[in-house]
């Protein structure tokens, strides 16, 4: 596979990491919005390898965990619909809405399909005339033209049986959020290397003008992460806040235009409910007017109310980087990944989940 | 729910494609990236691929990074 060996070559790695440690002089958080990021600087050992003044705080990155209760609870009220299939991604399974799981109601009987894509449930719906078919889609901008682009074909091949319930969020209006009420001090971020796949390098330029904060997209090899962290240092210490790109092999700076414009052809930029931070103005999508027929949740009429998260859950602040789980009274305790409490302990990307896998019983 | 490696298009048929990753043949939708060709290697996410990796660039990244680190040592 094509330059894994070089990004993921330790002596390259080691001397990186022997610059950041020869330039770097001031305390500094780094905040990564990205889910996989978190998993690889786990499963990498990159908090610990770095000098003691560089942080590194998991952010708002894992789309699961930020997936508030109420559209958990409108798939499930579908999925409890006679006829109906709810297709979602596995890591929808085991997340606790308001008072049940999809997992607990496909175990009481209801037809509920884990699927890989998009495109999955597009072909269950097409074998399935006299079923519907919904998806319960999350995901950013990486997954969300995905998903248009299953409403697309859904188009083309008339399959008026296929609609979805759209969760999905957009992230630097998010970052720009954190940063207007930033209570950790926020030194840089590493952007998200497939979020900016599709969305490029402008959406992100505010960071640097408004907030005076750099900001480096970054991939995913060990060698990637401690080059974008070198990035940030580097401008942190001379003063300099841009945006640059280290992860240039998948990231152009225009992005990928033909997506964004599937994107946006179907869905449009509305407000959304981020799970423990609460409403953030231009973070959500909906589908276009022309496309309306699609939405599940108005196609089956329903109306959630009433939602309630778990009160010891601490997902919010963890999702903001204000405290770390260790700081959560549940964690490793009634909360674990084989019994989560929180969407932060169940998904793969979630930095409970991460925390526990990786052997973190202590700061 | 990133696969973060490239894969490598074995090959396409009405915009879908096969991808090798890791020894296993994957199919995914190119419905994202329609210029995408055979030998290409491609991001995926989700069953799609949504990026064309550019080599060209991986080596600058690589170049420049050695650069620092040799102007360093010297
Ligand atoms: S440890 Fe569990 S209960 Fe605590 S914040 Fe994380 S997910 Fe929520």
């Amino acid at each position: 596979m094509k330059f894994l060996k070089e990004y993921r070559d330790s002596g390259l790695a080691r001397d990186i990491l022997a610059e950041i440690i020869s330039i770097s002089k001031r305390r500094v958080k780094l905040m990564e919005v990205c889910g996989t990021h978190t998993v690889a600087i786990f499963r990498h050992g990159i908090r610990e390898i770095l000098p003691k003044n560089i942080s590194l705080i998991s952010g708002p990155g894992c789309p699961v965990c930020v997936t508030p209760n109420k559209h958990i609870d409108e798939a499930i009220e579908i999925s409890r619909r006679p006829g109906v299939v709810l297709a979602t991604f596995g890591d929808m399974m085991k997340v606790p809405g308001s008072a049940s799981s999809l997992e607990a109601e496909k175990a009481a009987g209801a037809d509920i399909r884990v699927v890989y894509s998009t495109m999955e449930a597009l072909d269950i719906a097409s074998r399935n005339p006299e079923q519907e078919v919904v998806f319960f889609g999350i995901g950013f901008e990486t997954t969300s033209p995905t998903i248009a682009a299953a409403v697309l074909r859904a188009e083309k091949e008339n399959l008026p049986n296929f609609s979805i319930v759209g969760a999905q969020k957009l992230i630097p209006e998010a970052m720009r959020a954190l940063l207007a009420g930033d209570e950790i001090g926020i030194s840089g971020f590493i952007c998200p290397g497939h979020v900016s796949a599709i969305i490029g390098v402008k959406p992100y330029e505010f960071i640097a003008r408004e907030f005076g904060i750099p900001a480096v997209v970054t991939g995913f090899e060990p060698v990637d992460i401690l080059q974008g962290i070198y990035m940030l240092v580097k401008q942190i210490e001379e003063g300099a806040a841009k945006v640059e790109v280290q992860y240039n092999r998948g990231v152009p700076p225009e992005g990928n235009p033909h997506a964004t414009a599937i994107l946006y052809q179907v869905f449009e930029v509305t407000d959304a409910l981020w799970r423990g931070i609460g409403t953030i103005p231009g973070t959500g999508l909906k589908l276009r007017e022309e496309y309306s027929r699609y939405n599940a949740v108005t196609k089956f009429g329903i109306e959630i109310t009433g939602e309630r998260e778990h009160p010891g859950c601490k997902c919010g602040e963890v999702l903001k980087g204000m405290i770390t789980p260790l700081e959560c009274g549940l964690y490793s305790k009634a909360c674990r990944p084989e019994h989560p409490v929180g969407p932060c302990m169940v998904s793969v990307e979630g930095t409970c989940a991460a925390y526990y896998k990786y052997g973190k019983r202590s700061d | 729910m990133c696969l973060a490696v490239p894969t490598k298009i074995i090959s396409i048929d009405d915009n879908i494609a096969q991808v090798e990753f890791g020894g296993v043949l994957r199919t995914v939708s190119l419905d994202l990236v329609p210029e995408a060709k055979i030998d290409d290697y491609v991001l995926v996410h989700a069953g799609f691929a949504i990026q064309i990796v550019d080599e060209e660039e991986a080596l600058k990244t690589l170049e420049m990074f050695r650069e620092i680190i040799e102007h360093e040592v010297s």
